[in-house]
């Protein structure tokens, strides 16, 4: 499996990591965590990028399409500890400024609080 | 070592892909941001044809060549499937994508962006997709 997702809920949080390469083949599995219903429940949504090791469009355009209805719902979508190969993809689209990726969990978690 | 690889048409190819490029290009010792940015650019690329051009038909294939020579490396892609029209294509406005929850149709602008030289060419029964990037 070239990508493992796995949750667990922290005060009200979702944090979320990432293991693997997200392509056209594995960004099928985050579409469906994404969508699940369930996740739906909490405001925060923290993205554990360290062991992300690529991304390509198809993973970062389930991103995109989850964005205004996280943002609707007010849904704090957080990315950190991203590798700067892939933060550097994010940038070539200027994902960077759309989306907020901060370095380390600490500093994920005091924007999810403010 | 060998510079052609020739796959069949299922997205789960695109990691063999991705693992011949990285290892041909190995040799080369770039930087992960720039080995990263060429390896995305072909998976891309690889990626389109596999779905869009070719359906996912797996009794379909394409060929991956990489040449390089002083500066500069070069990737072509031949495929059998629906050629990819240039004229159709529209830059994509990231903002409305967001707005609009859409999932695709950012990969083309990635490839444009990273690569110095992107040749789209047909003869009818065969495509075949030229990039080219400067490594140094």
């Amino acid at each position: 499996m070239p990508m493992k997702i796995t949750q667990e809920i922290k005060d009200n949080t979702v944090i979320m990591t990432l293991d693997g390469e997200l392509d056209a083949s594995s960004s099928v599995i985050l579409d469906e965590e994404l969508s699940d219903p369930e996740i739906m429940r909490y405001n925060k949504i923290l993205v554990d990028c360290q062991e992300l090791n690529y991304i390509s469009s198809a993973g970062l355009g389930v991103f995109i399409s989850h964005l205004q209805r996280f943002e609707d719902a007010q849904i704090k979508l957080i990315f950190y500890n991203m590798q700067d190969k892939v933060r550097n993809v994010f940038e070539i689209l200027g994902l960077d400024l759309l989306m907020t990726i901060v370095s380390d969990y600490e500093e994920a978690r005091s924007i999810a609080n403010e | 070592m060998n510079n052609s690889i020739r796959v069949n048409c299922t997205k789960k190819n695109l990691k063999l892909i991705r693992d011949f490029v990285t290892e041909y290009l190995e040799a080369l010792a770039l930087s992960d941001i720039l080995m990263n940015q060429i390896v995305l650019a072909v998976d891309e690329i690889c990626a389109n044809l596999i779905i869009h051009a070719n359906h996912e038909d797996p009794t379909k294939y394409l060929t991956l060549k990489v040449t390089t020579q002083k500066d500069l490396a070069k990737f072509e892609i031949a495929d059998q499937g629906a050629a990819f029209e240039r004229s159709n294509y529209k830059e994509p406005n990231i903002q409305e994508h967001i707005r609009m929850g859409k999932k695709g149709g950012v990969g083309i602008a990635l490839v444009n962006r990273i690569m110095d030289k992107v040749e789209f060419s047909t003869d009818g029964s065969q495509n075949i997709c030229v990039l080219y990037k400067k490594i140094k």
